[in-house]
Order: C-alpha cells, then sequence, then structure tokens
C-alpha cells in the first residue's frame, strides 16, 4: 500500500518535472505499435477486441501558435472569414485578432474553439488526419508504464479528478502533462479532442446511461451502449463527442492529428 | 437617372433569380459552400455546389441497405405525392451515399430503377470517400460503418433552399409525412418561384 502511495506520488509530479524542463514546446508525431482494444464501449457488431493498426500520432494537442501559423496563410480558416457552415460564431474568439493570438492567450496553450471541419483541415494540411475514436481510446487507455491501465481504479481515479476541476481555469502548456507508455502526453487532464469520426458515436440523448438503443432515429442495428459502465472518462468522452455538430466549438475541445494506417 | 434604374434592375434581377446566379455570393451557411464533388447513376461527376437553384431534399443512404434506406426513399416519395404537379416539378431530391466504394453508378442506377425513382429530378450520387463525414456533417448526420458492411446511420430528410441553406429536417419518415416538414417544402417551394417570377415580371 505505502509503495503504491510513493509511486502514486512521484506520478503526480512528474507533470511538474515535465513542465520545467520546457516539454511543452516538442510537437511531432510518436509511432504507435499496433495492437488490440477492448472498447469501453459495445458495438453491436463487433465481440472482443479490435485490432488497431499502427499509426503516428502527435505527442501533444495543437497549440494556438501552431494554428495560428496555420490559419495566417489560409484566410479562409481565419475568424471572420470562415463560412459559418464550417464554424460557429465563438471559432478562435479568444484570440486577439483573428490571426493573432495576443497576449491574454498563451501560444503554449492547446488550442480550442476550433471546429471539426477547421481540425480536419488543419490535419489535412500536414498529411495528415483527426484520429478514429478507437485510435484515440486505444492510447488513451495507457498511463506512464502500461500499455492499458484501465482496470486500475487509482488510474481511474486520476482521471477523474480532472472532471470535476472547474473548466475555467488557465489551461496549462500542451505538452506539460505526464507521457504516456507510448510518449503520448495530455490525452487526460487538459482539453477534449475532436475525433474523425465524431458523428459515428451514435449515442441518442436515452441512450447515455442506458444499454437499449432508440431504434427509430438510426437505420440498421441499433446505436453502440457500454461494456464497461465504470470507465466515467470515457462515457464521458463519447456523450460530449455524441452531442456535437461538425461546425461547434467548445472552450475545452482541441485537437491532435495522426497519420498513418486507417 | 434612368440609366442608374436600368443598372439597379438588371442587378435586381441577378440577385434575385436564383438558378441563373452563380455569380452573386453563396451565402456562408449554405452547405455548397462544400467543394464536394459527386458522381450520379449515368457516371456523371458534377460539384455538389451545381446543385444550387432549385429547392432540394437531401438525404443520406446507401444502396445495399435493406431496411431503412427504402423507407427512406419511400419518404420523399411520400412528400413528392403530396404536392402539386408544379410544385413537384420544381423540387429536387439528391440522395448521397454513404458507402461510395460499393455504390457504384451501376448500382445506383439499379436501386433508382427498383424503387421507381429513375426521373431527372432525383439524383442518386455517390462522394469521394474522404468527402463523406463532412458531407454528412454539413447535414448533420451520423453514421458508423458496421462490420458486416452495412452502416447505422441518422434516417434524416433535410430540406435545402435554393442557396443551399437547410430550411428543415425530419427524422420522422414512415407512411404518413410529417406535416411540418411538409409545410415547409411547400413554403419553400413557394419563395423560390416568387423570387423566380420578380424579375420576369418587372
Amino acid at each position: 500500500m505505502n509503495t503504491l502511495r510513493y509511486l502514486w506520488l512521484a506520478g503526480s509530479l512528474l507533470p511538474l518535472f515535465a513542465w520545467a524542463a520546457g516539454s511543452g514546446s516538442s510537437g511531432g508525431y510518436v509511432h504507435i505499435p499496433a495492437g488490440t482494444l477492448v472498447s469501453a464501449l459495445k458495438f453491436e457488431d463487433v465481440n472482443g477486441a479490435v485490432r488497431i493498426d499502427a499509426f503516428q500520432m502527435m505527442r501533444r494537442p495543437v497549440t494556438n501558435a501552431e494554428f495560428a501559423a496555420f490559419v495566417g496563410t489560409r484566410p479562409a480558416w481565419q475568424r471572420g472569414h470562415v463560412k459559418p457552415v464550417f464554424a460557429g460564431p465563438d471559432y478562435l474568439g479568444h484570440w486577439a485578432t483573428p490571426t493573432q493570438v495576443g497576449t491574454a492567450v498563451q501560444g503554449a496553450q492547446p488550442v480550442t474553439r476550433v471546429s471539426w471541419f477547421a481540425a480536419t483541415a488543419y490535419c489535412e494540411a500536414q498529411g495528415g488526419r483527426l484520429p478514429l475514436w478507437l485510435e484515440w481510446e486505444y492510447v488513451a487507455a495507457s498511463d506512464r508504464l502500461r500499455r492499458d491501465a484501465r482496470d486500475d481504479p487509482a488510474w481511474r481515479e486520476r482521471i477523474l479528478a480532472w472532471y470535476a476541476q472547474p473548466s475555467s481555469k488557465v489551461l496549462p502548456p500542451a505538452g506539460s502533462g505526464e507521457a504516456n507508455r507510448y510518449g503520448l502526453r495530455d490525452l487526460h487532464g487538459l482539453v477534449w479532442e475532436w475525433t474523425e469520426d465524431y458523428s459515428a458515436l451514435l449515442v441518442t440523448a436515452d441512450n447515455r446511461n442506458q444499454g437499449d438503443a432508440e431504434t427509430n432515429r438510426f437505420c440498421g442495428a441499433g446505436a453502440l451502449s457500454i461494456n464497461d459502465r465504470d470507465n466515467y472518462a470515457v462515457l464521458m468522452r463519447v456523450a460530449m463527442l455524441s452531442s456535437l455538430e461538425g461546425s461547434n466549438t467548445t472552450m475545452n475541445l482541441g485537437f491532435r492529428c495522426v497519420k498513418g494506417a486507417r | 437617372m434612368k440609366l442608374l434604374l436600368m443598372f439597379l434592375m438588371v442587378l435586381a434581377t441577378h440577385a434575385t433569380s436564383a438558378g441563373a446566379a452563380p455569380d452573386a455570393p453563396l451565402p456562408g451557411n449554405s452547405v455548397y459552400q462544400s467543394p464536394a464533388r459527386l458522381m450520379d447513376s449515368k457516371s456523371r461527376q458534377f460539384a455538389w455546389a451545381t446543385k444550387r437553384g432549385q429547392v432540394q431534399i437531401v438525404s443520406m443512404f446507401y444502396t445495399s441497405c435493406k431496411f431503412v434506406c427504402p423507407m427512406l426513399i419511400e419518404g420523399g416519395k411520400v412528400i413528392d405525392q403530396q404536392l402539386t404537379a408544379e410544385e413537384r416539378a420544381h423540387l429536387g431530391v439528391t440522395l448521397i451515399s454513404l458507402d461510395p466504394k460499393r455504390d457504384t453508378p451501376a448500382a445506383l442506377a439499379r436501386t433508382a430503377r427498383e424503387r421507381n425513382v429513375d426521373s431527372p429530378r432525383w439524383t442518386l450520387a455517390r462522394p469521394e470517400p474522404q468527402d463523406v463525414r463532412s458531407i454528412a456533417g454539413l447535414l448533420g448526420v451520423r453514421y458508423r460503418a458496421l462490420a458486416d458492411g452495412e452502416f447505422n446511420h441518422t434516417t434524416v430528410l433535410v430540406l435545402l433552399d435554393p442557396e443551399g441553406r437547410i430550411v428543415a429536417r425530419t427524422e420522422s419518415i414512415g407512411g404518413v409525412p410529417d406535416a411540418l416538414f411538409l409545410a415547409a417544402v411547400k413554403r419553400t417551394l413557394a419563395n423560390a418561384a416568387r423570387a423566380d417570377a420578380k424579375p420576369r415580371s418587372g
């Protein structure tokens, strides 16, 4: 028990060291090896583990500075220029100007208030794409030492602690969180993230806590339900993503890109 | 003064004849902001945005679907049947495939024949694979490919005005047409007809 506590303490201090080391600046992609995932979600057509092919994923979420560089050369994605079908009225609303982050918002913070269309355009410009939900869930299952830490109650609690924090807090720089086994940072504890298939999460309002799908709304078999009802962190992500439209933006929703297999 | 008046009239003509105004700026909230290209059942390629100028009912479907998708097409036909011949003539129906790999022009043509919608007013088309998710996003359609090749997807009819703005949508698609949606179709057609008539009579 004691050892566990020390490990726990060391784990919670790590982000501070990482931050002090200035790792917030290092972007780039990390190789994610192929593997299998038993999703916390239950899909009617899938039994047991799904295979995840190898891909590359950005070490941390895209920052304000990076996104500013992107819109700087693409007026169509600047606030005020962007077509409302692609981004809602609050798109990049916290920036000082359509192309400049300004002093109130740090360049190193993860970019938020970006729509799915804008995030997709950014990743495409990088020669990449947004991650699929299952790819995101696959890497987000990992902690510092393990590829899949989801059965560890301490790990779960730690993630949940973030969700309990008020969202008005100033965002730390992207990349300041502890690296997981893959070398990825901030999958939990910083911002929500878009997935390419956010609109594949066919969870109806009535299905967010209940197993039964609302069959009328969707063609074919029912929507998904939940395998692991104790994995609140995943459930909250899914509930959030499933409620979004592609043009929506929120204060705490950012993204990162991936490359490679789909 | 006379010249100015004439100039204004020319301007007005351009602005209101929706079908013939490709140079008027497209509204920012139009789904035709999408650069997506489609291919129809006769292998014709066209930009989705070329549907601009006509009131459209749009949905997403896939031809191998056994249950709800045929219902979706029937739902469109039910709306059609509630319209006058004049109204019907000005309404387009565009069904966009979620499954461009398998929905070849031949497959689209077969479905159009089988479902008896083999008319110039109805377009069954497939997008490029990489455009499916964003077209769906613009229309508020959610979908997921299933392991067996079927799709789960929102069953919805979306009504677009001639400029491609979403006017109404209905997810209640069955035997009885959604009264509110039908009213929106009639109203939008009437508005479009008025806009079209103005320059000619003036």
